[in-house]
């Protein structure tokens, strides 16, 4: 007997309708699990993992909120090269606050998510009247920029940076709060693309025209995505000032521009779901990558070249496709 | 008249390096107004509209909307004060269905002022709208995403994108363009429609026989000037015109 | 003092033309950010290094054969990468950086860094430009600069591939129509692009050594001076130069030298207020057809 196979997709009837016919458990079961499961795993993990691993996982979160960043900022048509600008300036901010200032953690994290998300507002603020390329060229060399600046200058501890700042109260307090705030980010910002204000913000990224032509003004949308994106960058700066209590160069180095973006295209770009998985499988590859020393920038570089051109939607999209079909054989009619 | 016009374009000109795309148009469109532009391809008329919606910036001339100057404002102004407009190569949302690409015009700060704060659900309102526009409800064309849409359909979401945003003038850009006889057939009574609810419009057509029926006044432009200015019938007869505009199609 | 930091100036300046016009070239003509620019830079630097001390070809060889190999990269990456994703700017500018990253990266892997790695100045002499020593390496750079604006000029103007190029980058479509090969057009700017960088690095190289991080300098100097001047224009390249040549020379004779970055980026924040698209940017004036 013939037999071939039989693809059938699943999710039709769940994705299709706004109020959810869900019919059955396992309907239910099947619209659940891919939210439920990942957040579990988010929650838990830090419970079994040790405490080297422990740290890699701090790194994750961050990765993947500069990742979610950056993800905001694409699909409102604006490519940063420089997403080391977000995090540095927030790092920077809750640094100085909390060494000249002796503001408490508490603060410093929080305002330096909204000064130093404002502050990379403002200076990206004339680019955005440009279309394409201007913007990922300024991004690129901003934080590169201020590098040097601060070497120069000798500003803020110069080279050698600020460091014997004050952590917070427990290492389980800091790691929750950064996974709390990726699981926030992941939910939120899906959440916030689909509504009618995201489609606002993607459709400045297909045709800015159309947008215009519908009596919004394009340059404030694109202020907001950008001070969000700017937010959550900042923020990720601020947690790690506090967690390695230093801060100094390092912080506007290419690594924070490149692996976010990595990330996202390994993952996969527009779902932000993409971009965490993304971050969930280079920070430990680079990890475990660690006795290859430079040569882990190689791969990144490599990476980025292969999932742009090979496979530009990335895993996630390949793996949710692959979640709401399933095969099976079927009888081939005679 | 002593009735103050709707808009008043005041010599307006354009020129793109060395080309007059433009050349000191002027023209007054009253309330309830329907304008048929018409000249031959590259004769301004895109230009002349992008003008008066701000997508182009005048060389020099003025544009006075409801008596007040709208020259070279950013687009999203003029149509906040209530000048919408379609474009001549129709560029939806292709992925988003249908009724997902009125979200945006129906987010617009215009569309909320007008509804006072509270919109309720724009996906229905926009299945509404649609629907006027003879997205037909039975069969689901509204749901489908806008890269599998015949161009009639495409023309038709243009066409609704500018009445969600209840203008005061409805520019459109050659909407007929592209579209068979029938379809056609089935826009006009929606345009007559609108112009019985009391809304302006200008229209920029090559159906001339469609447009002469329901325009109250026709302008014909030729290399960026206007050359004739009247009433349909009375602007066909003239001569330039034929030598112009009709000479060349024959 | 005075005449002296005008003649470092001006070779300030030249330089930085030499390292960003071909950058501008390329975007010039086929729209291409090519962010492994600076790294096509340095991989010339290495390879006529490797030529000239591991091959031992005579000077002169090992130079042209590493501009000719850039030159080829340059050609390769569009046909192999960049001709995949063209059209999208997301792709290009990832694809690209992707590129560079990943060989400035692998020779610092490969152990490339230290004094050691230095070429060789072409003419061990120097002058005296007033009461100012120059050497002979810096004129050299200042005389093949006039030299190679001067073809690239003569080039665009009066071959029929550069009338080509100009007919693409002014109107791609009604080029198109007139049989023109974009993807060919395209795959050239690349390549001529990324062999200005290779020219750029075999007369600048010798008056240092040629380290890893150079090659983001240079991208960073590039972008600069093409975001100043406005990208796409070759006017706009000089003029640029010019301005942050002569503004980073004055800053570090009479401010001091920790003040030159700041200057840059001050310049470069200052021309997107005032004028987003660059002194001689078309960028927001063109008017796009509707
Ligand atoms: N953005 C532009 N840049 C340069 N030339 C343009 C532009 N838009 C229109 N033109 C030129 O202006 C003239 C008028 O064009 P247009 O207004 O589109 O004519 P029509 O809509 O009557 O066919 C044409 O010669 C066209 O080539
Ligand atoms: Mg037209």
């Amino acid at each position: 007997m013939k037999k071939r196979k039989e693809r059938i997709d699943r999710g039709i009837k769940v994705r299709s309708e706004d109020i959810f016919a869900l019919s059955s458990w396992r309907e239910m079961l099947y619209f659940a699990a891919p939210r439920v499961i990942p957040v579990a795993v988010f929650i838990l993990l830090p419970l079994v993992l040790g405490d080297y691993w422990q740290r890699v996982y701090l790194s994750v979160a961050v990765f993947a909120l500069l990742a979610i960043s950056w993800d905001i900022l694409s699909q409102s048509g604006m490519i940063s090269l420089g997403q080391a600008l977000f995090f540095g300036m927030g790092a920077y901010c809750s640094g100085v606050l909390n060494h000249y200032f002796g503001i408490s953690p508490f603060l410093t994290i929080p305002i330096a998510a909204v000064v130093g998300g404002a502050i990379c507002t403002v200076m990206l603020l004339p680019v955005l009247r440009l279309r394409g390329v201007y913007f990922s060229m300024v991004t690129l060399i901003i934080p590169l920029m201020l590098e040097r600046v601060i070497e120069a200058t000798k500003i803020f501890g110069g080279t050698e940076g600020l460091s014997g700042l004050d952590v917070l109260p427990s290492k389980w307090l800091e790691m929750y709060i950064l996974v709390a705030a990726m699981i926030a980010a992941l939910f939120g910002f899906r959440r916030m693309m689909t509504s009618d204000y995201g489609l606002v913000l993607t459709g400045i990224k297909d045709n800015d025209r159309s947008v215009m032509n519908a009596g919004i003004n394009i340059y404030w949308f694109k202020i907001q995505a950008l001070f969000i994106a700017s937010a959550v960058g900042a923020f990720a700066g601020a947690m790690m000032t506090h967690v390695y209590r230093f801060v100094g160069m390092p912080v506007f180095a290419l690594d924070y521009s490149i692996l976010p973006i990595a990330a996202v295209m390994v993952g996969g770009p527009g779902s932000f779901a993409g971009a965490v998985l993304g971050a969930f499988i280079l920070v430990p590859l680079s990890e475990a990558l660690r006795a290859l020393g430079g040569l882990r920038i190689v791969f990144y570089g490599v990476f980025l070249v292969v999932f742009v051109v090979g496979m530009p939607e990335g895993i996630f999209h390949f793996i949710a496709r692959k979640y709401s079909q399933f095969e099976r054989w079927a009888e081939v009619d005679k | 008249m002593s009735e103050t016009p709707l808009l008043e374009v005041k010599g307006l000109t354009k020129s793109f390096g060395g080309v007059q795309a433009v050349n000191g148009i002027s023209f007054t469109l009253n309330k309830g107004d329907l304008l048929g532009i018409i000249g031959p391809n590259g004769s301004g008329k895109t230009t002349t509209v992008n003008l008066i919606s701000g997508f182009v910036k005048a060389t020099s001339g003025r544009v006075i909307f409801k008596g007040r100057d709208i020259t070279n404002m950013p687009p999203y102004k003029i149509v906040r004060l209530g000048i919408a407009r379609t474009f001549q190569m129709v560029k939806p949302f292709y992925q988003l269905p249908a009724f997902k690409n009125m979200i945006i015009p129906l987010y617009s700060p215009r569309v909320k002022a007008l509804a006072g704060g509270k919109y309720g659900d724009r996906d229905a309102v926009a299945l509404d709208l649609l629907e006027e526009v003879g997205f037909e409800r039975d069969n689901q064309v509204a749901y489908k995403a806008a890269s599998v849409l015949p161009q009639g359909y495409l023309k038709r979401l243009e066409l609704a994108k500018a009445i969600s945003l209840q203008p005061d003038i409805m520019i459109l850009d050659e909407l007929f363009s592209g579209l068979s006889l029938a379809e056609v057939a089935s826009i006009v009574p929606i345009i007559e429609k609108l112009l019985l609810e009391g809304k302006t419009i200008i229209m920029i057509e090559h159906r001339l026989k469609e447009l002469f029926r329901i325009a109250s006044r026709v302008i014909v432009l030729n290399f960026g000037e206007k050359i004739a200015d009247g009433v349909a019938k009375e602007v066909m007869e003239s001569d330039e015109v034929k030598k112009a505009y009709l000479g060349s199609e024959e | 003092m005075l005449l002296g930091t005008i003649v470092y100036a001006i070779i300030n300046s030249v330089i930085l033309i030499m390292m960003s016009i071909g950058f501008n070239l390329t975007f010039g003509i086929s729209g291409i950010s090519n962010f492994a620019y600076g790294a096509l830079y340095i991989f010339s630097a290495f390879s006529t290094y490797m030529l000239l001390q591991m091959v031992g070809l005579p000077y002169p060889v090992a130079a042209l054969v590493s501009i000719v190999l850039t030159a080829a990269i340059g050609a390769l990456m569009y046909r192999f990468i960049l001709m995949r994703v063209r059209g999208q700017v997301l792709s290009e500018v990832i694809a690209t950086f992707g590129i560079g990253l990943a060989i400035l990266e692998f020779f610092r892997y490969l152990g490339f860094v230290g004094v050691e790695y230095a070429l060789p100045v072409f003419i061990d002499d120097s002058f005296m430009i007033g009461e100012v020593y120059v050497d002979a390496q810096r004129l050299i750079i200042v005389a093949s600069s006039v030299v190679l604006v001067g073809l690239l000029w003569l080039f665009v103007h009066y071959t029929s591939v550069g009338l080509a190029f100009r007919g693409i980058a002014q109107d791609e479509r009604t080029a198109l129509t007139f049989g023109m090969d974009s993807d060919w057009i395209a795959t050239l700017s690349v390549s001529l692009g990324a062999a200005l960088a290779a020219i750029a690095a075999t007369v600048i190289i010798p008056l240092g050594t040629i380290s890893v991080s150079q090659g983001y300098d240079v991208l960073i100097n590039a972008l600069a001076v093409s975001i100043i001047g406005g990208l796409g224009s070759t006017g706009g390249v000089i003029v640029a130069s010019l301005v942050v040549g002569f503004a980073q020379r004055f800053t570090d004779t009479y401010i001091g030298s920790h003040w030159t970055m700041i200057v840059s980026l001050a310049a470069i924040l200052l021309v997107l207020v005032i004028k987003p698209s660059g002194l001689y940017g078309k960028q927001k004036e063109l008017e796009e057809r509707i």
